[in-house]
This record gives C-alpha cells, structure tokens and sequence, in this order.
C-alpha cells in the first residue's frame, strides 16, 4: 500500500500513511480489497464498509467509500441495519477475530443464521493486536499472548466452522499472501446474495510474531505461505488451526439459500399481501 | 407512497404501547429493531404486524447492543428508524446510544420504565431510569428525553421524538412507563394533513464540498446518507468536520462542546413544559410521565384545603427546564416532586432552583404509582 497504486482512487489518500506496522497483513489485504471492487464491478455508490474497533477495524477509515468505524463489535448488527434499510447496497464488514468473534460473536453467528445480505471480512491476526496483544478467541492453544504469557489453554473458534455451522453460503479461508485467491474470493463472495464469509490468516510482526519469536513479518508471511495447504471443499470441521502447524485454507462452502431480505419480504408478501 | 393504512386516522380505544406503535408509523419510521421486554413488548408486536402492509421493516434482534446498532445502520441507510425497551434492555443499549451522539444519527429509543435495579420489577411500574437517560453512556454528552402522561401522548410525542431526532441530530428518549404503556384510553389520531413531520435535513450542494460534520448556524450539520456517492466516512473516534478520526485535544475541543451545545443553546426552542396555576402558587408540584396525573388527584385535595397549589409537568425532561424552575423558585414555598425513584429528578429540581426554594422529594421505591395522600402530605408540610 506504499507505493503509489492505479487503483489509489479507491482509498482516502489524505488520511495516508495508514496506522499499520510495516509486514502487517492488513495492508496487503486491503490491497486485494480494492483489486477486487475493481474486478467485480460493483456500482462504488451503492457499496458501504462497516468496522468495528482494532488494527483492522480502522479499514473502514482509508477506503473512499461510503464507510462507517463503529463501536467494539458491532459492525454486524449496525451493518444488518443499513442493509435491511437499503437493500441496493453491498455490506461489506470488515474487522478482527477478537471484535467480530469474541464480543461480537452473538451478532456474527445470528447474522449468519439469517442469511443477511453482507459479506464479512474478518482479518485473524490470532489476538487483540490493537490493545497490545492479547489472547482473544482465536488463539492457537499453546500460543502466548500478553494476557498468557504461559500459552493460552483455551480451545479457539475454527472461523470457517463456526460460520458455516451457522449457515453461511460462502465460506472461504486465505492468507494475506495468498494475494491473488484472496482477491478472486473477496469478488466470488461480493456476488453473492446472503451472509458471505472470509477468514484471512494475518501476520501480526509487532504483537503475535514478536512475542511467540516467530521472526518478522516477512519470516511470519514466508511461514504462512509455505505451510497452507489449498483444499478446496474440505469440509471446515477438519479445519482446525494450532500453533504453527499447517494451516488448510480454499473455498469450503458456496452453496445457495435464500437470503434473509428476499426471504422475509417474499414470505410476508405472500401471507399478508404485502403493502397496501 | 401514502396509504390509507399508514395513518389510522380516527378515535380509538387503545393502550399506551399500541398508540406509541402508531405513532412511529404516524412519523413516517419504516425500522423497527428490537428485543422482547416486558413491559414494552406490545410496541414491537405491533409495529411487526404492521409494517408489512406499510413497507416497513421489522427486525427482532439478538439483544439490545444489536437493536440499537441496527437502528443507527437503518438510519444512515435513510430510514427513520426507532427501538423499544425497558431497564435491563436500556442499559445495554447505552453503548450504541452513545456511539448515535456522537455519529449524530437520527433515532427514537423508547423506554418503558419498569422497577429496577436488575431484573427487579419486570411487570410493575417505575421512574428510576430518568438519570440513566441523561448519563448512561460514558462521555459527556447532551440528549433529548420526553415523558408522556397517557396513550395519546405516547402517540403525539413519539411523533415528536423523531421530528426532534431530525432536527438536532441526536437519538431522542421517550420515556414512559409500565402504566402509562399498559393503560388503555381514548386515543384520537389526527388526519395525515394536520400531523407536522420534519424532514431530515439534507445536505444537497456538490459532493466534493461536503463536510459531514460542519454545522450550520444552529451547530447542526446537515446530513447525507449511505449509497448517494458522497462517500462518507463516520466514526465514534473523535473526529474533524470531514468526518476523520483525529485523537488530540483540539479536536476533542471542538467536536464535544459543539455536540453539547447544539442541545444546550438549542433548549429554549426544544423544551416543552406544561403549567397549571403556577401564577399565584405557594407550592408547586414538578413531576412527569403517570406521577403527574396522580399528582393532580393530590392537587385537588389541597385545593379544597384552600392551599394554593400549582402543577408543572415535565414534558422534555432533558434538557431540563431549568430557567423556568429558578423563575418560579422565587416565588413559592417550596416544590414537591412526586417520582417512582428514590430521588432523580428532585435534584433537578434542586439544582435549577439555586438554593431560592426548596424541593421536597414523594419518593416511590416502585411497582405502584403513589398514594395522592403521600403527596398531599408533602404539599401540606412545604408550608409548614
Ligand atoms: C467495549 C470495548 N471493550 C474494549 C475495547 C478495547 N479494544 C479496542 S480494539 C480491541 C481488540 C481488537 O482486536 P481484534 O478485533 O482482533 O482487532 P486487531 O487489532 O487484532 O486487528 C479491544 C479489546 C473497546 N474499544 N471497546
Ligand atoms: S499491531 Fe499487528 S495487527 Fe496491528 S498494525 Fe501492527 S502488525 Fe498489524
Ligand atoms: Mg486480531
């Protein structure tokens, strides 16, 4: 995101440079971000990024969209608010694993079950990386984290799991180096209609790789990129993330389900003949 | 656009809750997200079984962190947009309240009080949240806060609720409670025509001038909303007129004051009170929402005692009416407040008055309105 990019148009180029540390993940997904708005041809008017709070949750403020930084997780339900009030919009929440899944998990898994129109980006950097990191929900067990300096002996979430258990209809896991699937996922899931759902493993150099010794960022993205194992389909309970073990990422669900606001308003139409 | 089953025009025989339901539809409010609660849950199962025939959309959602969420989501979506609740589900609430102060969101939260702390009272009635309404959320901020006395004020001031919320910019609070909710009375409402509703205040210059948060004269900037191509960025960090989150003192300066004082230098023209007899009263009643009404039984008996008692209800309770209360403070013995708490808004009143009078709390610890004779008392005892 440093150098100066054709599709710079797309960010805030006042509010550049951006908060993250050099070798961070964010960045480089943001990147396929904006690659992917460009590929899909999505109306730009009509597409709104909602975050929540932490080092990920400050993408909503460099993206030239309309795009709103809400509270600590509670992007979904405000994002479930502006889809459902203008249903011409693309939704796209764009947070942490410790905000959509710790203190937003309520939200996340609910917004899944209705089918909402929204896709959902969540940036796993495993921990809260902006409050210093600390163990959140995702944390590989054994992992040390500032609030488990010992090793976290608490199972995490399986992301892809959990979102497909609570019916997502595009479920897909990349790294951010995976730049070129990551973009083809984000295009893949913003044409579909309903909850869809990307888990993008994140090198966190200053807080995750610092205090379990796992070298830069480089060396923690050279990790990741040698280590996944593409695995288009596999079913997502035998996903499981541990401590710098293999990590299976691809596409695992894209199945079809009506969507939450067609549902409900075709259903009600239906039994109460709609508005009058 | 206009139906003839959005406006129910016509007299009815209905509860406070139904009638605050039929106001928010009166108002043009097409969101409803919300969470059951006793002793509000009517507003929401009307309002579901409604919307569909109006184009409105109902959502009951997994808590209150997410109804008031969704409500500012809606409302940036440009659909006036509204939640209901009682005291556990108002205190959840707070967080988002606050997160719609400072986006400056258009909103209506409804609060049917109910006795508290905790679970406490869920079916009974109860005043104990009026402080919670004005300092709930962390920060320092300013809210508008409206307490009907019966159904017909349920449905005339959420209607009001959200031409406020439009106005200024900010979620307004009505608050009522388990009685005046559950009570059913004559209910009249108004032909389409004859009901005043404000639009948003639209920004509609060149997009690349538009600075979302740069006020007008009256400190309230005018709003935009998602999908129009302003591209517009909003946040709950503190933030410049663009809308940027900037963390320093001088923005904090500048944005802070402007959000409280858009209300506080706006308070003459948002407050509404309601006064009987307070030109020549030795004593005055100050109360709101049901303990108003069960003043006036307490009025009357002293009345007939040939003491000289006036009635001032609170209509907008935040602001409060401050200058209007150190008017009266000088000429009367004292003030009695009637409220089912333990001491709220008696120390408004306290306050206001600046030490010219003094104020004599009815307290009611909750789940039943007041004994009038409780209130008498207290009238009697300001003269002694
Ligand atoms: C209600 C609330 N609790 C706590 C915080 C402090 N806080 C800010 S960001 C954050 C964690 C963010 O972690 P994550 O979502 O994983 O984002 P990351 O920084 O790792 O990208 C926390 C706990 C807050 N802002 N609000
Ligand atoms: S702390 Fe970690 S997640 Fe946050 S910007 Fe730095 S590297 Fe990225
Ligand atoms: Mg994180």
């Amino acid at each position: 995101m440093n150098e100066k990019h054709p599709m710079d148009y797309l960010l805030r180029e006042d509010r550049i440079p951006h908060i993250w540390c050099p070798g961070c993940g964010i960045g480089s997904s943001v990147s396929c971000f904006i690659m992917a708005l460009e590929e899909s041809g999505l109306d730009l008017k009509k597409v709104a990024v909602v975050s929540g709070i932490g080092c990920t949750g400050r993408v909503a403020g460099y993206v030239k969209l309309d795009s709103f930084h809400t509270t600590h997780g509670r992007a979904i339900p405000f994002a479930t608010g502006l889809a459902l009030a203008n249903p011409d919009l693309k939704v796209i929440v764009y947070s942490g694993d410790g905000d959509l899944i710790a203190i937003g998990g309520n939200h996340f898994i609910h917004a899944a079950r209705r089918n909402v129109n929204m896709t959902v980006i969540c940036i796993n950097n495993f921990l809260y990386a902006m409050t210093g990191g600390q163990v959140g929900p995702t944390t590989p067990l054994f992992a040390k984290a500032s609030t488990s300096p010992y090793g976290n002996f608490e199972q995490p979430f399986n992301l892809v799991h959990l979102a497909a258990a609570s019916g997502a209809v595009y479920v897909a896991r990349w790294t951010a180096l995976h730049l070129r699937r990551l973009t083809k996922a984000m295009v893949e899931a913003f044409k579909k209609k309903g909850f869809s759902f990307i888990e993008v493993i994140s090198p966190c150099p200053t807080s995750y790789a610092r205090r379990n010794r796992l070298g830069d960022g480089l060396a923690q993205m050279k990790f990741y990129h040698d280590n996944s194992i593409i695995r288009h389909g596999a079913d997502p309970k035998d996903t499981d993330i541990g401590f710098q073990t293999k990590i299976v990422v691809g596409k695992f669900i894209d199945k079809e389900r009506p969507d939450h606001y067609t549902f409900m308003t075709q259903e009600l139409e239906k039994v109460t003949g709609g508005k009058k | 656009m206009s139906n003839d089953r959005e406006i129910l025009t016509g007299e009815h025989f209905m509860n406070g809750n139904v009638a605050c339901a039929e106001g928010a539809i009166a108002a043009g409010c097409r969101f409803f997200a919300g969470y059951p609660i006793t002793p509000s849950s009517e507003i929401a199962e009307r309002i579901s079984e409604r919307f569909p025939e109006i184009g409105g959309i109902f959502i009951q959602m997994e808590d209150e962190l997410a109804s008031m969420c969704a409500i500012l989501g809606a409302s940036w979506g440009g659909v006036k947009s509204m939640t209901c609740t009682s005291g556990p589900g108002f205190s959840l609430m707070q967080e988002n309240l606050g997160l719609g102060v400072m986006m400056e969101t258009p909103c209506v939260l409804v609060n049917i009080q109910r006795g508290g702390p905790s679970t406490g009272l869920p079916t009974l009635v109860g005043q104990q949240d009026m402080m919670q309404a004005r300092w709930g959320s962390h920060g320092d901020y300013e809210i508008i806060a409206l307490c009907p006395s019966s159904p017909q004020e349920l449905f005339d001031f959420t209607i009001k609720a959200f031409n406020l919320s439009e106005m200024y910019r900010v979620p307004v609070l009505v608050m009522g409670d388990e009685v005046v909710g559950h009570m059913s009375e004559r209910v009249v409402i108004p032909p389409k025509e004859k009901i005043k509703l404000l639009p948003r205040r639209m920004y509609t210059g060149p997009p690349e001038e538009y600075l979302p948060f740069k006020p007008d004269k009256d400190l309230v900037p005018p709003m935009v909303i998602a999908g129009e191509g302003y591209h517009i960025h909003i946040t709950g960090l503190t933030h410049d007129e663009k809308g940027y989150p900037e963390i320093s003192a001088e923005a904090q300066k500048k944005l802070v004051p402007r959000l409280v004082n858009k209300i506080k230098k706006n308070a003459d023209k948002i407050i509404e009170i309601e006064e009987s007899n307070t030109g020549d009263a030795e004593v005055i009643v100050v109360s709101y929402g049901i303990s108003a009404r069960t003043s006036l039984r307490a009025i009357e008996l002293a009345r007939e005692e040939g003491i000289k008692v006036g009635m001032l209800r609170l209509i907008t309770v935040w602001p409060f009416p401050e200058k209007r209360i150190y008017q009266l403070a000088s000429k009367v013995a004292g003030f009695v407040v009637p409220e089912i708490n333990l001491g709220q808004i008696v120390y408004e009143v306290e306050r206001a008055a600046k030490g010219k009078t003094r104020a004599t709390l009815v307290p009611h610890a909750g789940g039943h309105i007041h004994d009038p004779k409780d209130i008498l008392q207290a009238i009697r005892s300001t003269l002694k």
